[in-house]
């Protein structure tokens, strides 16, 4: 049997004071989906930051892909896709000139840029400074960033915001259940994270609130969450 | 997959801030535009048509230090603002590689901005014909020019992570930067005299191993400041 994509065992962390996150502890098998709910400043962005090595734990111990953080942080770097709330994308640079430069950072060749450019229909208006395009237009050449690489893991913090359905359909194969990645997904739609994942964790101040296989849960029972 | 090349991330990190500059125009025309500003009210201020030997290394180069400081304000906001450092840290890149970006960067600015102070040093406040002293004062430069690129950088990144940076930046790098402007401006000293002196090798000396230290120092310390 394979190690567990993610393993968190009482998983901490605070921003001075105030606990952010408290005794998170679960498990996600490779290629399963986590869906992650709560209201605002529920701990939901901290987890996904912790996840991708961003911060360091306060306490509680994780494991990433077979990795303890942050101690061997340097072997998950590079091999997780975050998408957030900030596009993660220099406004003054192309979508082209922005892709290619983090195809340098990854090692990866440029015309795994312009692959996932037609994917995403941008390739038309690949040459103009990020700027100048709508927010709907910036998160897809922003979940062209985030896959460059090719990721086996994926963290996505309300992935869809800004875009229309069209451009919902472009990207669904990408960071979709078909994609057949490992996905953290944080998300405020009750419904739509339980079509698409396998385990929901509900957090509410820091705490977990709730942890279940999607298949046990209702919408209703998630919309509690929120009260 | 393997982690990419120093030098092509390097390259990359180079390109991108030097692309970003030149769509801006945010750090070397503010810098450039502030050296001659500053030499025309030293010009007035001072009430002396000329300077030369210890005043006029010392203007020059306290001149030459706050215009860098503009620069080194500014040396990561992109990066800071529009997840940058986010997106650098996520890779597998190494990373050295940004400190070694952002020094090369703030070296090239300073280059640029010395083409434009220089000149104008020597045409509104400058005595002696800086013809004979140009080889030893471009080499006086390059020096002071790479104590500033790497405490620049290290100051950089220590600031622009706090909500004072704007504070942050001056206050740390005046003072580190001060023995890079005495060693600076005592090898100056004796090339904008009359009759025109050799470069004293002593402060040459000072100037290059204050540069080694630092360079040493942030190399230590980068991947601690970029950490959580």
């Amino acid at each position: 049997m394979s190690d567990p994509a993610i393993e968190l065992s009482s998983l901490t962390r605070r921003y001075g004071e105030r606990l952010a996150l408290a005794d998170v502890s679960l498990t996600l098998a490779p290629g399963q989906t986590l869906a992650v709910l709560g209201p605002n400043g529920a701990g939901k962005s901290t987890l996904l930051r912790l996840l991708a090595t961003l911060l360091r734990p306060h306490g509680g111990l994780a494991r990433v892909l077979g990795h303890a953080l942050p101690e061997q942080a340097w072997a998950v770097r590079g091999r997780i896709g975050l998408l957030g709330h900030e596009p993660l994308l220099y406004r003054e640079l192309s979508a082209r000139e922005n892709l290619a430069f983090h195809a340098a950072l990854h090692g990866v060749a440029v015309a795994r840029a312009e692959e996932l450019l037609a994917a995403v229909a941008m390739e038309r208006r690949g040459n103009e400074p990020l700027r100048t395009l709508s927010r709907g237009m910036v998160q897809r050449v922003a979940v062209c960033r985030a896959l460059l690489h090719d990721p086996e893991l994926l963290l996505l913090d309300e992935p869809r915001a800004n875009l229309d359905p069209a451009a919902g359909e472009l990207v669904e194969p990408l960071i979709g259940r078909g994609s057949g990645r490992t996905r953290v997904i944080v998300s405020h739609d009750p419904a739509g994270a339980l079509a698409e994942s396998d385990l929901v964790l509900g957090l509410v101040r820091g705490r977990v609130a709730l942890l279940a296989p999607a298949g046990e849960l209702d919408a209703a029972a998630l919309g509690e969450l929120y009260r | 997959m393997s982690a990419p090349g120093t030098r092509a991330v390097v390259a990359a990190l180079l390109r991108k801030d030097l692309r970003i500059e030149l769509r801006n125009f945010e750090s070397v025309p503010a810098m450039a535009l502030f050296s001659v500003t500053t030499f025309v009210l030293f010009h007035f201020g001072l009430q002396r048509d000329t300077l030369s030997g210890d005043l006029a290394a010392g203007v020059l180069w306290v001149t030459l230090l706050f215009a860098a400081v503009l620069g080194i304000n500014r040396l990561f906001v992109a990066d800071a603002e529009q997840g940058g450092f986010d997106a650098f840290l996520l890779s597998p890149a190494d990373r050295g590689a940004l400190a070694l970006a952002k020094a090369l960067a703030l070296l090239g600015y300073m280059l640029v901005l010395e083409l434009v102070a220089v000149p104008a040093f020597a045409l509104l406040l400058l005595g002696p014909p800086i013809g004979q002293a140009l080889p030893g004062l471009v080499l006086v430069l390059v020096l002071g020019d790479l104590g500033v690129a790497v405490i620049g950088t290290l100051v950089g990144a220590l600031a622009v992570r706090s909500r004072a940076r704007d504070l942050l930046g001056p206050l740390l790098s005046l003072p580190l930067l001060v023995p890079v402007v005495l060693g600076a401006a005592l090898a100056t000293k004796p090339l904008l005299s009359t009759p025109v002196g050799g470069l004293p090798l002593r402060w040459l000396g000072t100037l290059a191993a204050y540069d080694l230290v630092f360079a040493l120092i942030a190399f230590a310390l980068f991947d601690f400041l970029l950490e959580d």
